[in-house]
């Protein structure tokens, strides 16, 4: 997928107006973060159980190497084949050559943002190779013609009526728009049909047990476990850190997961697919082909400040809780990935001059760190992304700041290495200001204060510091 | 810990640090905490020669700016022994949780920095771990309601400290406010780099604020406190937004008044 991370602001501004997308995203907070906070509640050891997840994570991460080697031997002892991608374009390519020499004709694909990275169902689509989306918030984003709004909501940001419009062959404006019940039977119904046609599937990995080799699956519609037993060959794709060590382990990633995602216990459907079908088995796939995929995620592991991210599991959780997010939208962060995680990786997978601004826009809140189930310190690689981007330490090319913040900031600094300075400054700008103030208060102001006043008045320096003022007191009690 | 059991000894001296915000901008909120620490019977020293941890600088990114400003503030206040308060989770975060990243290729400074930390103690965390969150019993008639500052609760833990100080304040009718934990928006140099993310977010706080009827708006953090008070004055609202600095020594002054009028 080509990243758009440059048009975050003008994205940004566009959900900032649409009340209708708004609302929806309301949903994000009300349904989801308040689900989580709910199920954490509902869970006695839910902390002990993060920092387990956390240390699970963090152990696999540090031996990436070792538990790769061993998932990819054991998928293979298991009757599957195992291709690594350095990138998206590889990934594709292994999924195409692989479609064309089984003379695949339809694929069905359940959820997978890996193989959104990767832009595959259109790529198969272009082959002239019939490709559905068969979650049903994907299905949704693929009528549109649009790219996921959430990591496990595509289509949270859609209002019924837009899926009517998208699902009901029948519907005319202005007729009542049918229940989501009903939806999803039409749905359902379209989709059938193209689940009996199939005869190849893509599938995600929510974890890969490297001791077991097999791939686990979580979801709520049942498609996810549709696609890895009807069609007679299954593609799964991962990206490289989706791995964990043991079955024990997945105990544990599960629960913190899927309460994390949805506010579920469990999941409707938790699938683990071990290898193709076996000789002495009836049902299943013929052929079994896992695609662990890089696409830039050896940046991350190389890189000390960031590494953090490839514990993600991909909840969702941080895009529930972030206030920028359901302010701004999916849309706006421009790749795959959106939400605080998306502010992280997206620069470093896609580039990190274009991408500026993600990291940029962030109040700091840490709520996102907060809801993390694996305890991503994401505030923490906001900030280092942003020290990337204004001094271009790490790699020149990275900086964007621009010569006038270069200079503000300069003057700051020389402002705050001295009391009589930081006196003088504070006194000098409430002269330069006080005329345009009235009660303390500014209605508009100049650069760089302007963008304050845009939206807020602004307060006047005081007429002395609080050293003097505490001077005088001292003073006062003395005498 | 249980509530109300305060770690003992109670420090009988504290240095503050004010904050470049309040130092300049909030000169009450910072005689406020002076008048309330005095009022717990301690002796307040304010070092002359501060001026800022560093944070905004090292928030937007210009750490090389942040670095000798933050190296300044702990060689300052390295020359004091005893609890060092500020009215600020924010400031205090800085401190205690990024001086460790933004000094990380120098241990000794790091090292530094950690045991100047772990004597900076934001306002309401001094008062409920020293000397309770029941240490103080002022008056004050008024309604109002508490935000809850992000720094504050997610980077230094405090969550119901200050609300529990409040409900010994005789006559203040708290209300709880909805959604009290999310954001305002403030942010620092976010809420001037990117004016409209930052109101959109405040937008919907200052709605919760509206119909949540109080008088007044507390909250521990001067930054905070100015993005929801600049927003509501926009909205030409009449609610008040207050440190909680403020409301306990105007309390503490009320209930003198009462007991000298005896």
């Amino acid at each position: 997928m080509k990243p758009l991370t440059t048009s975050f602001r003008t994205k940004a501004a566009e959900t900032m107006v649409d009340e209708q997308v708004l609302q929806s995203l309301e949903h994000v907070y009300t349904g989801f973060f308040k689900g989580r906070l709910e199920a954490a509640g509902n869970t006695d050891n839910w902390e002990e159980l993060r920092d387990k997840g956390k240390a699970i994570k963090d152990h696999t991460i540090a031996h990436l190497d070792y538990y790769l080697g061993q998932l990819a031997d054991n998928v293979e002892k298991n009757g599957g084949s195992v291709f690594f991608a350095a990138d998206a374009a590889e990934a594709r390519k292994y999924v195409l050559d692989l479609a064309h020499a089984r003379n695949i004709k339809t694929v069905i694909k359940s959820k997978s943002m890996v193989s959104e990275e990767m832009a595959l169902a259109q790529a198969l689509i272009d082959d002239g190779i019939e490709a559905v989306e068969t979650d049903l918030g994907e299905y949704i984003i693929q009528l549109s013609d649009e790219t996921p709004y959430h990591l496990i909501a595509p289509a949270v940001h859609k209002s019924r009526k837009e899926v009517a419009e998208l699902l009901d062959d029948n519907y005319v404006e202005g007729d009542p728009v049918p229940d989501a019940t009903e939806l999803t039977m039409m749905a359902r119904e379209k989709l059938r049909g193209v689940f009996e046609r199939a005869d190849m599937s893509v599938t995600g990995v929510n974890f890969a047990v490297a001791e077991s080799g097999s791939i686990t699956l979580v979801t709520n519609e049942g498609n996810g476990r549709m696609s890895t037993t009807v069609p007679r060959v299954h593609v799964a794709v991962m990206g490289m850190e989706k791995i964990i060590p043991s079955i024990q382990d997945l105990s544990t990633m599960l629960r913190i997961l899927i309460r994390s995602a949805t506010g579920q216990r469990i999941s409707s459907y938790v699938t683990m697919v071990n290898g193709p079908r076996k000789s002495d088995e009836e049902e299943g796939p013929e052929e079994f082909h896992l695609v662990i995929m890089d696409n830039g995620r050896q940046k991350l592991l190389a890189d000390e400040q960031m590494r953090e991210s490839l514990n993600c599991i991909r909840c969702g959780a941080c895009l529930n809780a972030c206030p920028v997010y359901r302010k701004v939208g999916g849309h706006a962060y421009g790749w795959v990935y959106p939400g605080p995680i998306g502010a992280i990786v997206t620069p470093v997978l896609t580039g990190l001059k274009d991408a500026a601004n993600l990291p940029a826009a962030s109040s700091l809140c840490g709520a996102c760190h907060d809801a993390c189930p694996v305890k991503i310190n994401m505030p923490r690689m906001l900030l280092e992304l942003r020290y990337r981007t204004a001094e271009g330490k790490t790699d020149k090319d990275e900086r964007t700041s621009t010569t006038r913040e270069r200079t503000v900031w300069k003057a700051w600094r020389i402002g705050m290495m001295g009391r009589k300075r930081f006196d003088i400054g504070a006194r000098l700008s409430r002269l330069f200001l006080r005329p345009m103030a009235r009660n303390g208060w500014l209605k508009k102001a100049p650069p760089p204060i302007s963008g304050w006043t845009s939206t807020r008045d602004f307060p006047l320096v005081s007429s002395s510091s609080l050293k003097a003022r505490l001077n005088k007191r001292s003073k006062k009690a003395k005498s | 810990m249980p509530e109300n059991t305060p770690d003992s000894p109670r420090p009988e001296r504290v240095t503050l640090f004010a904050s470049c915000m309040v130092d300049q901008l909030a000169t009450a909120v910072g005689e406020s905490t002076v008048d309330v620490l005095e009022h717990l019977g301690i002796e307040v020293k304010f070092l002359d020669d501060q001026t800022c941890c560093g944070q905004p600088a090292f928030n937007s990114g210009f750490r090389s700016e942040a670095l000798p400003v933050a190296k300044r503030f702990i060689e300052l206040f390295e020359q004091v022994s005893g609890p060092i308060v500020v009215p600020s989770g924010s400031c205090a975060a800085m401190v205690r949780n990024y001086y460790a990243d933004l000094f990380r290729v120098d241990e000794k400074m790091v090292m530094r920095a950690n045991r100047v930390g772990e004597r900076l103690y934001e306002l309401s965390e001094f008062i409920s771990r020293f000397f309770g969150t029941d240490a103080i019993t002022g008056k004050l008639t008024d309604t109002a309601t508490y935000h809850k500052c992000c720094h504050l609760l997610r980077e230094i833990g405090v969550d119901e400290e200050p609300l529990e100080i409040l409900s010994n304040v005789e006559g203040l009718q708290m209300t709880p406010l909805e959604r009290a934990d999310v954001c305002c928006g403030f942010g620092g140099a976010f809420s001037v780099k990117m004016p409209d993310i930052s109101s959109a977010i405040l937008n919907e706080k200052l709605d919760n604020i509206e119909a949540n009827g109080s008088n007044i708006v507390i909250a521990a953090d001067i930054g905070c406190v100015y993005q929801m008070q600049g927003g509501l004055r926009r909205r030409g609202s009449s609610v008040q937004v207050v440190h909680i600095a403020e409301v306990l020594a105007e309390s503490i002054r009320n209930s003198n008044r009462a007991v000298n009028s005896e």
